[in-house]
């Protein structure tokens, strides 16, 4: 799918991660893949092809294909951390990572500490998030459980380009870093599914990284922020985009990371706002939507000029039929009416 | 007479396992003591009755060898190589302690000698060694991990999980299983439909040795063979150790589940009186050298002791660091 025209290169978040993962790998010879159908010849290269090619340069040595046997994987990457590898490992759906919360909240994420900091756990684990009409166990967005665990990075990514550097930060990291990404966004399902978002973005020839903590302004505005991830940012920017025809102009910010979240950019722009909305596919209550909101009570609520407002997933488990997911979903019709509400 | 050799080891080597051992039981009797005094806080599980595990296995293992332990480490802990007093001045929660007072009873560990901050969660160090010995494998480097468990862990999806990644990688591991007969108060066989942990072996074609944990030659010998197969490339073993546990589960634990005949049964072959009494008919040790032993453990036990109450408190702001590197 990559093409290149001009000084353009553009790239789906499967290929730039798929880049980030070689460049890694032939930098660090200590860097390894650990997961369920990734190397598998004959295969489908990960859930989302995104190790495709990588096994016929790297190897089966350091592409290492495990049962179905999700607390193996998380609890070998831990093993294999502690001893100074640098493992990337895979969840085929982050529904799945609840088979293995005791080894990435009670191991990984309290390893470095409990050792009174003589360790450290430098893993990363990748987990794909969202709704694609698969019922309610494979299209959770699970990030707030793990925004909550201290010793623990959370990371989503919504393009290419910062797929691809944050993938490289977090592999040098020394801590354990999840890095959640949207099935829509990967760009293997195609335009149509995900709502005609356009799935590629120029990701430089040259080498570089995104750091973890830093979020990303993507739309300038000037009356209300929205702060939102993965699908539900390209959401937010199409509402933004419906609301700027009405005279509503929004700031759009991907944070990029949610823990350590990058509260300057946040604050920096609520403060010339006055007015904030989340928006996330997690459920509501308790989602990281609500961390982000009672801080910025705290740091700004005298800058605020209308109530914060959390735009999530409904508290129900996911439905499969399409008109019943899109019911419980933030949708781009329900951002703008949020917005279009609080700038009344 | 073949085991009255005692495996061919010098009588110095003989002297130094008996040293271990009397070192387990004593710091653990002294470490309930001032926890009945008010001077340690939190709760204990106690390690007395099962010394020659620790002691037998880790004899078998080189500094740089690894091994992960449980919410009862204190004896893994000592048999590994972490010095009694940092042992001690964790459980005091002081700044020289081995995890500078924030790991505590249940997660003794040290870097330094191959040990892991204990993990307290049953079961979960079966899955968390396997990457211990994947990155042994993958780095070539010839060292071992030995996961300490109990019988309870072997009913954890993380005992099955772990055990077939580390048969079908070939990993060099050996699984120690403490069978003291009780997960807490529940009776091993009231929970399980086979009669030795061991058994579960076969179900992942890994070899596997029932040994007596009340013995530490006969610890250490299954051991050893185990060690040199993961360090050849021969993958993992499973060693079931059948021991007990001479205190309750926890500091509270009344013991009301065990019959006091059952308890008789196994005190008469605590290991330490065991391996003692052969030294000296064997002629080996003294009766003198193993009162030697026992006030050279009682001096260490009295100065970690007394290094642990003069150490600092961490300072309160330590509270926030280590959480990322």
């Amino acid at each position: 799918m990559s093409k290149t025209t001009g000084s353009e290169r553009r790239l789906t978040i499967a290929e730039a991660l798929r880049e980030a993962i070689a460049e890694e790998m032939r930098r660090d010879d200590s860097v390894f893949l650990i997961g369920e159908d990734i190397g598998v010849e004959g295969g489908f290269g990960g859930a989302f092809g995104v190790y495709l090619g990588l096994p016929e340069e790297f190897g089966h040595g350091r592409i290492i294909d495990t049962p179905i046997s999700e607390k193996v994987i998380a609890g070998a990457a831990t093993g294999a951390a502690l001893m100074g590898l640098r493992p990337i490992a895979d969840m085929q759906y982050s529904d799945f990572l609840f088979e293995c919360m005791d080894e990435l909240v009670n191991q990984a994420a309290k390893m470095r500490y409990m050792s009174g900091g003589r360790l450290s756990v430098p893993l990363v684990m990748r987990a794909p998030v969202g709704t694609t009409n698969r019922g309610a166990q494979h299209g959770q967005c699970p990030e707030s459980y793990f925004v909550h665990v201290p010793g623990l990075k959370v990371v989503c990514v919504s393009d290419a380009y910062h797929a691809k550097g944050l993938l490289k930060s977090a592999v040098r990291d020394p801590n354990p870093v999840l890095i959640f990404e949207h099935k829509l966004l990967y760009g293997s399902k195609g335009r149509a599914m995900a709502g005609g978002i356009e799935l590629t973005c120029h990701v430089p020839e040259e080498e570089y990284l995104f750091p973890i903590g830093k979020a990303v302004v993507k739309r300038p505005g000037e009356q209300v922020t929205v702060v939102a991830t993965h699908i539900s940012l390209y959401r937010a920017l199409a509402a933004a985009e419906e609301l700027a025809a009405e005279g509503i102009s929004c700031e759009v910010i991907d944070p990029l990371t949610l823990n350590p979240l990058d509260t300057e950019t946040l604050w920096t722009s609520v403060r010339k706002t006055g007015r904030l909305v989340i928006v996330h596919e997690d459920t509501l209550t308790g989602g990281w939507g609500a961390e982000v909101a009672a801080r910025a009570a705290d740091e700004c609520l005298f800058n605020l000029e209308a109530p914060i407002k959390r735009i999530a997933t409904a508290d129900v488990p996911l439905p499969f039929a399409p008109v019943l997911e899109q019911e419980v979903v933030p949708t781009t019709g329900r951002i703008a009416q949020t917005i279009r509400q609080l700038c009344q | 007479m073949a085991k009255m050799d005692f495996d061919g080891l010098s009588t110095e080597h003989l002297r130094a396992l008996y040293r271990k051992l009397v070192l387990l039981r004593r710091f653990e009797d002294r470490v309930y003591q001032l926890f009945l005094q008010g001077e340690l806080a939190g709760t204990l599980h106690q390690y007395q009755g099962q010394e020659a595990v620790a002691v037998g296995a880790c004899d078998c293992l080189n500094t740089d060898d690894w091994i992960t332990s449980t919410h009862r480490p204190h004896g893994h802990a000592l048999a590994k190589g972490v010095s009694t007093r940092a042992a001690m001045a964790e459980l005091y929660g002081k700044e020289t302690g081995c995890c500078r007072g924030k790991g505590g009873s249940m997660h003794f560990g040290d870097p330094e000698v191959g040990m892991l901050p204990a993990i307290a969660i049953v079961g979960g160090g079966n899955t968390v060694v396997t990457g211990l010995g994947l990155a042994f494998k993958l780095r070539k480097t010839k060292q071992v991990a030995v996961c300490f468990f109990g019988d309870g862990a072997t009913n954890e999806g993380a005992f099955h999980e772990g055990m077939n990644f580390a048969a079908v990688q070939k990993l060099p591991i050996v699984f120690v299983c403490e069978n003291n007969l009780y997960g807490a108060s529940t009776s091993y066989h009231q929970v399980s439909p086979v009669v030795d942990v061991a058994e579960r072996a076969a179900a992942y074609r890994v070899p596997a040795q029932i040994a007596d944990g009340m013995d530490v030659l006969a610890v250490r010998r299954a051991t050893a063979s185990a060690v040199e197969a993961a360090r050849s490339g021969q993958g993992p073993t499973l060693i079931e150790c059948k021991t007990y546990r001479f205190t309750g589960h926890s500091r509270s634990d009344a013991r009301g589940y065990r019959t006091k005949a059952e308890e008789a049964e196994w005190l008469a072959r605590d290991p330490i009186p065991g391996l003692g009494k052969k030294l000296v008919e064997a002629g080996r040790l003294s009766a003198a050298d193993l009162e030697a032993v026992d006030a050279e453990v009682s001096a260490e036990l009295d100065e970690a002791v007394e290094f642990s109450r003069q150490s600092p408190d961490p300072a309160p702001a330590q509270a926030y660091e280590d959480v990322l590197a």
